[in-house]
């Protein structure tokens, strides 16, 4: 079902915001879905996604490391050399940023739902299990619009390695927080990654009001979960 | 050593940093490539680091700006990633190993220019709260003409960003470069007390900015070194050595 013409609303920033865009309309609504790798995030958006469009709503997907212009480099720039903490989160940083300006605010504006796979929150959750400060981690991603919904998957530790691993057969390099040093072997080191990551969306959850959804239950309970949540809010707003 | 900024790991640092700041054309560089041969030739360990110069990002930036693709957020966080890998590759480590760190452009040049490109100063000076506060941070003060003919001479075109075309000033490259760098200047003026800057008025001659440079900076070397140093005239070499061509790094 449509929901009735939502009366255009300027953009709320969570920190000191874009002060250029301050004047700018948003008809749209900005929906994220949050989790670890293997938490099926991606399952999740595509079902999603396309109930949506039958249902009527214009969606754009958008995730991290997607932007035309600095996503490529930061790949590069990875497997060229190792960079720093405080570099890795200002690129991504960055990479969020232009997809931000070039297509959230512009789809946000011309009244989609913009279906985010994952938002500011994991990056500021890897900044901050990585070491840096928990209060220049926030502050960075203050130029982020609040979203309006934010699902969190949460998934335990000891059930996404076996997610991770049956679906591609290894464990990625920095999912594993294996550029922390956290544990000599790589299995402990997952574990410990992924509790602090699980952690800090604890504390994250009531900062941002985030709904925290139990990821470990099967996927058509979760989506149901998902989508009854997504179309209360739709319709009701 | 002074007390460096709480907010970075590096308060234990035994080097000094000394940066230079001013509009393209008011000859920082120069000042700081004669700085930089007097250091060296006291034996003294120094790094030099030049704004928007880490292999990182410089091909990103590049691309973005033949494309004309860059907000300026976009821009900001480049520049300040750009900083950042210095940062930590650089500028950090050798400070904590005692070298003289010498800087062309640095925070400052963010705070002044992403400002005047639309961004929240209050933000901009938090994404670089991890940079440690400079031991002195020179300001080269001039006259927009006076810096407008230095770099003007011999250029017949200026390039999008650097005339700061971005910001719809004008239509006109010329006159718009000039709009740009005067704002630019409002907000070195602006931040000249809060952040100390040392103010070098930068149309007298280059040498004798650069006796006054040297002075400044034997001041606040640890008093073993300063002593070792006698205080010589500069040795000006001949000005095609310095690097007089200013304004790539915007």
């Amino acid at each position: 079902m449509l929901a009735h013409q939502t009366k255009p609303r300027t953009l709320n920033f969570y920190g000191e915001g874009i002060p250029y865009l301050k004047d700018v309309l948003i008809k749209g609504k900005l929906v994220v879905i949050e989790g670890p790798d293997g938490s099926g995030r991606s399952t999740q958006i595509q079902s999603i996604t396309s109930k949506l469009e039958s249902d009527g709503h214009a969606v754009v997907n958008t995730g991290l490391k997607r932007s035309e212009l600095i996503g490529k480099g930061i790949l590069e720039a990875k497997q060229r050399l190792p960079l720093g903490k405080k570099t890795l989160t200002l690129f991504y940083a960055a990479d969020f940023v232009e997809q931000l300006e070039h297509k959230i605010i512009p789809a946000l504006q011309a009244g989609y739902v913009v279906l985010a796979d994952r938002y500011i929150y994991t990056l500021i959750a890897r900044s901050i299990v990585r070491g840096l400060s928990s209060r220049w981690s926030h502050e960075l991603y203050g130029f982020a619009p609040v979203a309006d919904l934010v699902f969190y998957l949460d998934v335990k530790p000891d059930e996404l390695f076996h997610r991770v691993f049956q679906k591609y057969g290894v464990l990625d390099y920095y999912e594993s927080g294996a550029d922390i040093g956290l544990a000599p072997d790589l299995y402990d080191s997952f574990i410990a990654y992924q509790t602090r990551m699980a952690k800090e969306f604890s504390v994250m959850a009531r900062q941002y009001d985030m709904i925290r959804v139990d990821g470990n239950k099967p996927i058509s309970e979760v989506n149901a979960t998902l989508q009854e949540k997504i179309d209360g809010y739709l319709n009701s707003s | 050593m002074k007390a460096r900024n709480h907010m970075t790991d590096d308060a234990r640092s035994k080097g000094v940093l000394i940066v230079v700041e001013g509009i393209d054309g008011s000859g920082k560089s120069t000042q700081l490539h004669l700085l930089d041969k007097w250091l060296r030739s006291k034996g003294l360990l120094v790094f030099t680091t030049e704004w928007n110069s880490s292999d990182v990002v410089k091909e990103i930036t590049s691309k973005g700006k033949k494309k004309a693709l860059l907000t300026p957020t976009t821009f900001s966080l480049l520049h300040a990633t750009d900083f950042a890998d210095r940062y930590e590759r650089n500028i950090a480590p050798l400070l904590r190993a005692g070298y003289v760190v010498l800087a062309d452009r640095y925070v400052y040049t963010a705070f002044a220019r992403d400002f005047v490109r639309g961004c929240s100063s209050h933000w901009v000076r938090k994404v670089y709260g991890f940079a440690a506060k400079p031991d002195i941070a020179f300001y080269f003060q001039v006259p927009i003409d006076t810096a407008m003919n230095r770099i003007l001479v011999g250029r017949p075109k200026l390039k999008y960003y650097e005339a700061g075309m971005d910001l719809n000033l004008s239509n006109d490259p010329f006159d718009s470069y000039r709009m740009f760098q005067s704002r630019i200047i409002e907000q070195y003026e602006s931040m000249s007390e809060h952040d100390d800057f040392t103010v070098i008025d930068a149309t007298q001659d280059i040498e004798e900015q650069q006796m006054i440079v040297r002075e400044k900076v034997m001041s606040v070397l640890p008093a073993s070194i300063a002593n070792q140093i006698e205080k010589t005239p500069p040795v000006i070499t001949t000005p095609s050595s310095a690097p007089l061509q200013a304004g790539e790094n915007c």
